[in-house]
């Protein structure tokens, strides 16, 4: 990452043979109780179903079959390709890619605001924009639920200055999902671009502007490398979880559309009760997910190298 | 690994208080039983009780599937849910001298088809599930299942429906006169493509929220079921429970014993104590639907035993949830899945 | 040299301003209401402690009391626990020079970042169930162990970073074992590093619904899940007071961290 900590610091071998041990903790608690589990629930994913719940020890593809391939109503028409369930992962991703790009149109230029003001008043900035970040995310979602209902106070307020006639039907929308993940994730875009833009050394473009660069070419030529990591940082920070987000689809889109996060709900605490079906949506979403991760992750060693 | 955590949780005082005597745990339907009935049973029998909710039959069978079985004392679910955990062995019986008061049972609740002669369950509640209709903005006929499955211009955009596949699709079967777990491929179709087309009318999915939205205005017409819809009109909601002509579900929830109980004697102590008239009234004038119990009439708040909600017109047909066969019970699972998509 | 001042974009004053205003809108309006003396959530009756009152001594309270106990509990017990994990591999990665498997550790360390949570809940369902493990309180502090780790490790691993080792190699010159090393130098220069990471980790334990509401037991419920039971049913104002309160909390938690960030800094 750019403008890590001082050399040799980090590269201490004060303690040296004893890394193994020290990290044998995270070893343990990691690998058993989230490792394990994720094999384990790769291993569910080719499993047979038992009816209400349960799974019989039988290996099978019947999960992903049902994912993928259409068979009809009935189970026994020549099999087309089953657009039920990528289209919930596609309107999720959808949701999750609009969430981003709202977030990082008003999050960059918060953040750039924020970490330019002199170090007094920005603590003050840093300070409000950080509490909500450690606000309960579920009080949050509530909050912005009561704020938009039909009777809710927006509408009320709104009707009062006499900008609308008729109350604005907000909740239970699509657009109430993306308003709340929007805003339960925006503090997640806004910290990471804060600290990339702080470390800039401002110095530099005013060097650019010696050289006559406007502020749009010293933007898009010095500013944007260096601040880069932040930026791709808050997407995926806003991307991410607002992909298999639970709370906000739930509380402000009324349980009418599936997202990812209550399609694989639905199959261990619902009616359906088919859990390979559910472990294996949440295997593709996780192969979609560290996916991301992964081209992140290449693209930013290729940056470095 | 365990030991150590273990141990790591009683130093910080994180450990339940093992399986002892003096505990009841309840799994129950949410909003149906007043606190003081239960902190009477706690008082009476010096027993400490805790209780789950949930908002649904299957969410209920999702859980005690998912690793809660041996958790739970008692559970409360509808008839049909009782044969179906009855015949995937998650009930436990009990003899009639475990239960004094079990002659306290109305006759025709006696001998139920889903728990022959009672032997691992006693009637709760019974009531029906309809809808309610906000006589403010609809003035038109109450009398049509079509209110929510063809809603008329004034309710479309502003209907819940109850996030439950059983009761949802069991009513619009009956609204298009299509027998229960049906395997008939064409009436499969035609209730796939009524629900399809009704849901662009529907504001939202949800049943624990059945009554908030009506009294709230967010809502103006609602699946519901009877005591909760008595209860909305109680807190001021405009709304009438209208009894369709095509029919209406009738159901009876039934708190049950479950196996692997760890508390069996307190959980028969409980199930004997609901069986008492008093009680058993209690949560009638709570809740708002019909006891099974003989001899609570006299304990009943006039306006719940003479609720319109509890008392439908002679001529209405109600009809039991059935707890269909699993090649069966998988399409109209596809039907469920397939609307909300 | 004005003329270009990156410093001054127009409009970006306009729209930090109107992000802070989305941010807090929802929250300030709960917070007003729950002050409202009428029943009916949405119309203002005049002021009141009354839900407050009802948060403590109503017939929800004994729910809410038992909720917050455990939330706290495992807040406490969770962060405690993975902060010393945290710590144990910051000093692996920044003091301890290579060894076998450090690329993965780095790894394993970030994965309940990567993996989505719906995820991480349901494999440690399926997890639990197949060892026939019974759910209940332990489950969901083992839970939540593992997803604050890399929250703890984060400003724990990034303080470390900054204090350079010549304080430590001073003293194993003057002959401290590097176990009194660590104990009587790094440690104590660790100070707000740490603080910063059990704050941390403590509220994300205090905030996570999703994957508790997974692996709780029967008659566990925290104060996200019981929120969440309860708002189902409909907002009602006992809620917002209680919302208000634990937005409070998280005040209170932000100046904390704030207060030690500076006596870090001040320090260096």
């Amino acid at each position: 990452m750019a403008g890590a900590a001082p050399q040799g610091a980090s590269r201490s071998e004060i303690y040296r043979g004893n890394g193994g041990r020290l990290m044998l903790p995270v070893w343990v608690f990691i690998g058993i109780f989230l490792v394990l589990p994720v094999l384990l629930m790769a291993i569910y994913s080719v499993l047979t179903k038992e009816f209400r719940g349960g799974v019989i020890w039988d290996f099978t593809l019947a999960a992903y079959d049902q994912f993928f391939l259409n068979r009809g109503l009935f189970g026994d028409e020549p099999p087309t390709v089953e657009w039920t369930y990528i289209g919930i992962f596609w309107r999720s991703i959808w949701q999750a890619g609009l969430a981003t790009v709202f977030c990082l149109l008003i999050g960059f230029p918060t953040a750039w605001f924020i970490a330019t003001r002199d170090p007094r008043s920005r603590s003050v900035w840093l300070f409000l924009i950080t509490i909500p970040y450690w606000v309960n995310l579920l009080i949050r979602t509530v909050s912005m639920k009561f704020l938009i209902r039909d009777t809710g106070p927006l509408n009320e307020f709104l009707l009062w200055t006499g900008v609308i006639s008729e109350p604005l039907s907000l909740i239970n929308t699509n657009f109430a999902v993306q308003l709340g993940l929007f805003y339960s994730y925006l503090p997640f875009m806004v910290l990471p671009i804060y600290a990339a833009v702080e470390r800039y050394d401002f110095s530099l473009s005013e060097a650019a502007a010696d050289l006559y660069a406007d502020s749009w070419t010293t933007l898009r030529l010095i500013i944007l490398p260096v601040v880069k990591p932040g930026i791709v940082a808050g997407c995926i920070l806003v991307f991410v979880p607002s992909l298999g987000a639970f709370l906000a689809p739930d509380l402000l889109g009324g349980a009418k559309t599936f997202m990812i996060g209550s399609l694989i709900e639905e199959q261990f605490k619902g009616a359906a009760g088919n859990w390979p079906f559910g472990a294996a949506a949440a295997m593709i979403l996780l192969s979609i997910v560290m996916g991301v991760l992964l081209i992140h992750a290449r693209a930013q060693t290729r940056g470095d190298g | 690994m365990k030991t150590f955590l273990t141990t790591t949780a009683l130093a910080l005082g994180l450990a339940t208080a093992a399986a002892a005597e003096g505990e009841l745990k309840i799994y129950h339907w949410f909003e149906y039983i007043p606190q003081e009935l239960l902190d009477k049973f706690a008082a009476e029998y010096d027993v400490k009780v805790t209780m789950d909710t949930f908002d649904s039959n299957e969410a209920l069978l999702a859980a005690l599937k998912a690793g809660k079985m041996g958790s739970y004392d008692v559970a409360v679910p509808g008839d049909y849910m009782v044969k179906i955990m009855g015949d995937e062995g998650m009930l436990d019986t009990f003899t009639p001298d475990e239960m004094p008061n079990l002659g306290n049972i109305q006759d025709q609740w006696m001998d139920v088809d889903f728990d022959p002669g009672r032997k691992s369950s006693i009637p709760y509640q019974w009531g029906s599930t309809s809808f309610s209709v906000n006589t403010e903005v609809y003035t038109g006929p109450l009398d049509s299942l079509g209110l929510i499955f063809d809603p008329p211009e004034e309710l479309k955009g502003k209907i819940n429906v109850l996030d439950t596949s059983g009761e949802t699709l069991t009513l619009a079967s009956l609204y298009a006169g299509i027998p229960q777990c049906t395997s008939d491929r064409t009436q499969l179709k035609a209730l796939n493509d009524l629900v399809q087309a009704a849901k662009p009318y529907w504001a939202s999915f949800g049943s624990d929220v059945a009554k908030d939205v009506l009294v709230s205005g967010d809502a103006a017409a609602g699946m519901i079921w009877s005591g909760f819809s008595a209860k909305a009109r109680a807190e001021g909601a405009p709304i009438q429970y209208v009894f369709p002509k095509e029919g209406m579900i009738v159901w009876m929830d039934n708190v049950v014993l479950l196996k692997d109980a760890p508390n069996r004697d307190n959980a028969l102590k409980f199930m004997n104590f609901l069986l008492e008239p008093e009680n058993a009234a209690a949560v009638t004038n709570y809740a708002a639907y019909t006891s099974g119990v003989k001899g609570v009439e006299e304990f009943l708040l006039p306006e719940i035993a003479n609720s319109p909600e509890s008392n439908p017109p002679a001529d209405v047909k109600g009809v039991f949830v059935q707890a269909c066969p699993e090649e069966v019970q998988v399409m109209y699972d596809a039907i469920w899945t397939n609307l909300k998509k | 040299m004005a003329t270009t001042d990156l410093r001054r974009f127009t409009g970006f004053r306009a729209i930090t301003i109107l992000c802070l205003v989305v941010l807090y809108a929802p929250l300030v309006i709960v917070a007003v209401y729950s002050f409202n003396d009428s029943t009916s959530i949405t119309r203002w009756g005049g002021f009141s402690f009354k839900w407050y009152a009802d948060v403590f001594t109503g017939p929800d309270a004994p729910k809410f009391r038992a909720a917050a106990i455990n939330s706290f509990t495992i807040a406490i017990g969770a962060a405690t626990c993975a902060t010393a994990i945290a710590t144990a591999a910051a000093v692996a990665m920044n003091r301890a020079g290579r060894f076998r498997g450090k690329t993965a550790s780095l790894a394993l360390i970030n994965l309940p970042l990567m993996v989505p949570e719906i995820v991480t809940a349901v494999a440690s369902l399926i997890f639990f169930i197949t060892i026939g493990f019974k759910t209940g309180l332990m489950t969901i502090f083992i839970a939540h162990i593992v997803f604050c780790i890399p929250f703890a490790y984060l400003p724990i691993s990034a303080r470390m970073q900054s204090i350079p080792d010549m304080y430590e190699q001073a003293a194993m010159d003057l002959y401290a074992t590097p176990w009194e090393a660590f104990r009587l130098v790094l440690l104590p220069l660790m100070v707000p590093g740490i603080l910063s990471g059990f704050l941390l980790a403590f509220i994300i334990s205090l905030d996570d619904f999703l994957i508790t509401n997974f692996v709780k037991g029967a008659g566990v419920e925290t104060l996200p899940t019981a929120i969440f039971g309860s708002v189902k049913q409909g907002i009602k104002p006992n809620i917002m007071a209680i919302s208000t309160l634990l937005l409070g909390v998280s005040v209170v938690f932000v100046t904390l961290s704030w207060i030690i960030g500076r006596a870090g800094q001040s320090k260096q």
